[in-house]
């Protein structure tokens, strides 16, 4: 739990500062660079002697995609120049994880990728929860017709299979516009669709609060409809939106990862890290180029720790 | 008799329910197949409406709904405008092909999942199911796509399976062993991937069901009165710890259909999941619905399937 919590929050922060951290833009094409495998970075030259770490400037063998360094010239990777964190000189490249084939910085893009993915899932996910916790409130607290419609419709929803609807949703709406918009409108199908597993939950806790006796107390005091749902009745869902929120977050994030995969999400030249693996559809790419695999290293790394994190948590509200 | 025909009849509205409402939405979409015709040059807007006007889509909504539904009912699933050709001819081969990968799939994770359950519920807290766990808890957090992109490497790299398709050239003119055994190297690795993907979630469900019921004051007095551990396990804990897993089990039947799009779709698998990406980019919204329908269709059914097996055994239930 504390280990997936940390490197959540590191991961986090990497994004947040992708600008500074990468070395180089998301965008940024090294024509004479396509595939270069990751750079590595020396301390000891040719001769053997020590120096700060540097690398070599790589060139490609005409055409054949093999790399090889030339030692001839030493470039020492600069830190904090150019407003970045670590850079090198322009003959050589510092492509630590690799470059793709239009020469971006592999690296960087994930960084930069990291932002649509995980952002995406974070807010699809506080969609999901605010939404089914209005709704299952709502429900629960009124009963009546609400409560009829919700869990009829819940029932529509729930009989539907997950990524089918999905895509269709998304193939309903327009195609061709903006990463804003496209953004936007993948962040509203996802935690649009989602909805209806914390609803039902929450309305079943808000069905027992509202019966338990301090609200009937409560009620014979004369207390109001607001003052009861705000002071009795939502601090009784707080785990429970909590923890259906961290479930959401990874299964969102996949399916953004998914989306963005098959090319109805976020497309180029912005990265994301279902359209970072797409280019490794090919499967010849992949055997060659297998870093180009990093993105879905990283998706299983930020799954593991959110699907620890939300076991965790599930635990704690068993327990209590 | 009179549950089996609440619950029929329950299934039956959800479908008639999911389907207008379906329909409804493709009908609200702004844009549909029409748009990227009337966007051509080569096409005048006259043209594109004797379309329109031929495929019935100026008619009323119920109209359009009343034509949609009879024709599913005879299996057509309406016109497919991108394919020019009736739903259901186009849709029938492939359904097969999927059932095929997806049911053997499930088969085999089942299979394993059981014992393994089992296994560990029956020996909690010792380091050897701690490992099981450990691995599982990662191959959890592995999404499908990892994995198949993963089993094409390995396609690849080791040349033992054949990438893609279903057959091989010259197929018909095998004898019939050969063909088995051609069919069956093409479907090794999708099936492998897709219930490694399986393996996760349904060995955990049953190390819980199992957990949970050998927690209960009966298995202790068991196990108080002699019987051998194995005995207990199986014809005690297990017996109870059913009502779970035939859920789980009927939700397992459902998503047949719709459980292995992505892994169709990266490893050339020509099952509904291609299609149903083409008719989604060419917005030939007669196959996506088509398709939907079909997969809820058969999540309906596994939950109608999981309810009736629960009626059968559980005694609980009949007496409400």
């Amino acid at each position: 739990m504390k280990l997936g919590l940390a490197f959540l929050i590191a991961i986090h922060a990497a994004v947040f500062l992708a600008p500074w951290l990468s070395p180089y833009d998301y965008a940024e094409q090294h024509r004479d660079f396509p595939f270069a495998p990751p750079i590595r970075i020396h301390i000891f030259d040719a001769k053997g002697s020590a120096h700060r770490p540097f690398v070599y400037a790589v060139t490609e063998d005409a055409g054949s995609g093999m790399y090889r360094e030339q030692p001839r010239v030493i470039y020492p990777v600069r830190v904090f120049a150019g407003g970045r964190l670590f850079g090198v000189d322009s003959p050589a490249a510092l492509f630590l994880l690799g470059s793709d084939g239009f020469g971006r910085d592999v690296l960087s893009r994930l960084l930069y990728g990291a932002r649509i993915s995980l952002l995406t899932g974070l807010i699809a996910a506080l969609l999901s929860a605010g939404v089914g916790l209005m709704l299952g409130t709502l429900a629960g607290y009124f009963r009546g017709w609400p409560d009829q419609v919700l869990m009829r419709g819940g029932e529509l929803m729930m009989a539907l299979p997950w990524l089918y609807l999905l895509l269709a949703v998304r193939a309903l709406l327009p195609q061709h516009v903006s990463t804003l918009h496209t953004f936007i409108l993948m962040i509203a199908i996802i935690g649009g669709i989602g909805w209806v597993r914390p609803a039902r939950l929450i309305r079943a806790v808000v069905l027992s609060a509202r019966e338990s006796d301090f609200v009937l107390a409560a009620r014979g005091f004369g207390a109001s409809h607001w003052y009861l749902l705000r002071r009795h009745i939502l601090p009784f869902t707080t785990g429970v939106v909590v923890t259906q929120a961290t479930i959401l977050i990874p299964q969102y994030i996949l399916a953004e990862v998914s989306l963005s995969f098959l090319g109805l999400g976020v497309g180029e030249p912005v990265p994301s890290w279902g359209n970072m693996l797409s280019e490794g559809m090919q499967y010849h790419a992949l055997v060659s180029h297998p870093w180009l695999l990093v993105p879905g290293f990283a998706t299983v790394a930020v799954l593991l720790a959110y699907l620890k994190v939300a076991d965790a948590l599930a635990d704690r509200t068993v327990t209590h | 008799m009179k549950y089996v025909g609440r619950r029929l009849l329950h299934s039956v509205l959800i479908l008639v329910g999911v389907s207008l409402l379906s329909f409804l939405f493709a009908d609200l979409a702004p844009g549909d197949f029409y748009s990227a015709l009337r966007a051509d040059p080569r096409m005048s807007p006259q043209a594109v409406e004797a379309m329109r006007q031929r495929a019935g889509a100026n008619k009323s909504f119920p109209a359009r709904y009343g034509e949609w539904a009879a024709s599913s009912l005879h299996g057509d699933f309406g016109y497919s405008l991108a394919f020019n050709a009736p739903v259901g001819p186009l849709l029938w081969p492939r359904l097969g092909a999927t059932l095929l990968l997806t049911s053997t799939a499930t088969l085999l994770a089942w299979l394993v999942a059981l014992p393994l359950g089992v296994w560990q519920a029956s020996r909690r807290n010792r380091w050897s199911s701690r490992a099981v766990q450990l691995v599982l808890t990662f191959l959890l957090a592995i999404p499908d796509l990892l994995l198949a992109l993963g089993a094409l490497v390995l396609a690849v790299e080791s040349g033992l399976f054949p990438l893609g398709g279903i057959v091989s050239r010259g197929f018909s003119e095998m004898s019939t062993a050969a063909q088995v055994r051609d069919v069956v190297r093409h479907m090794a690795l999708p099936v492998s991937v897709l219930a490694l993907g399986m393996l996760p979630v349904l060995a955990r469900h049953v190390r819980v069901a199992m957990a949970e019921a050998m927690d209960a004051p009966f298995a202790l007095s068991a196990r108080a009165n002699g019987i051998p551990p194995w005995r207990l396990l199986l014809r005690h804990v297990l017996p109870a710890a059913m009502h779970p897993l035939i859920a789980l089990f009927g939700f397992s039947l459902g998503t047949l259909l719709s459980a292995s799009l992505l892994v169709e779709v990266i490893m050339g698998w020509p099952g509904l999941g291609p299609l149903f990406l083409e008719a989604v980019t060419a917005r030939d919204f007669g196959v996506v619905l088509a398709v939907v329908m079909l997969s809820t269709t058969l999540l309906v059914l596994g939950n109608l399937t999981a309810d009736l097996l629960l009626y059968r055994t559980d005694p609980r239930i009949r007496a409400k």
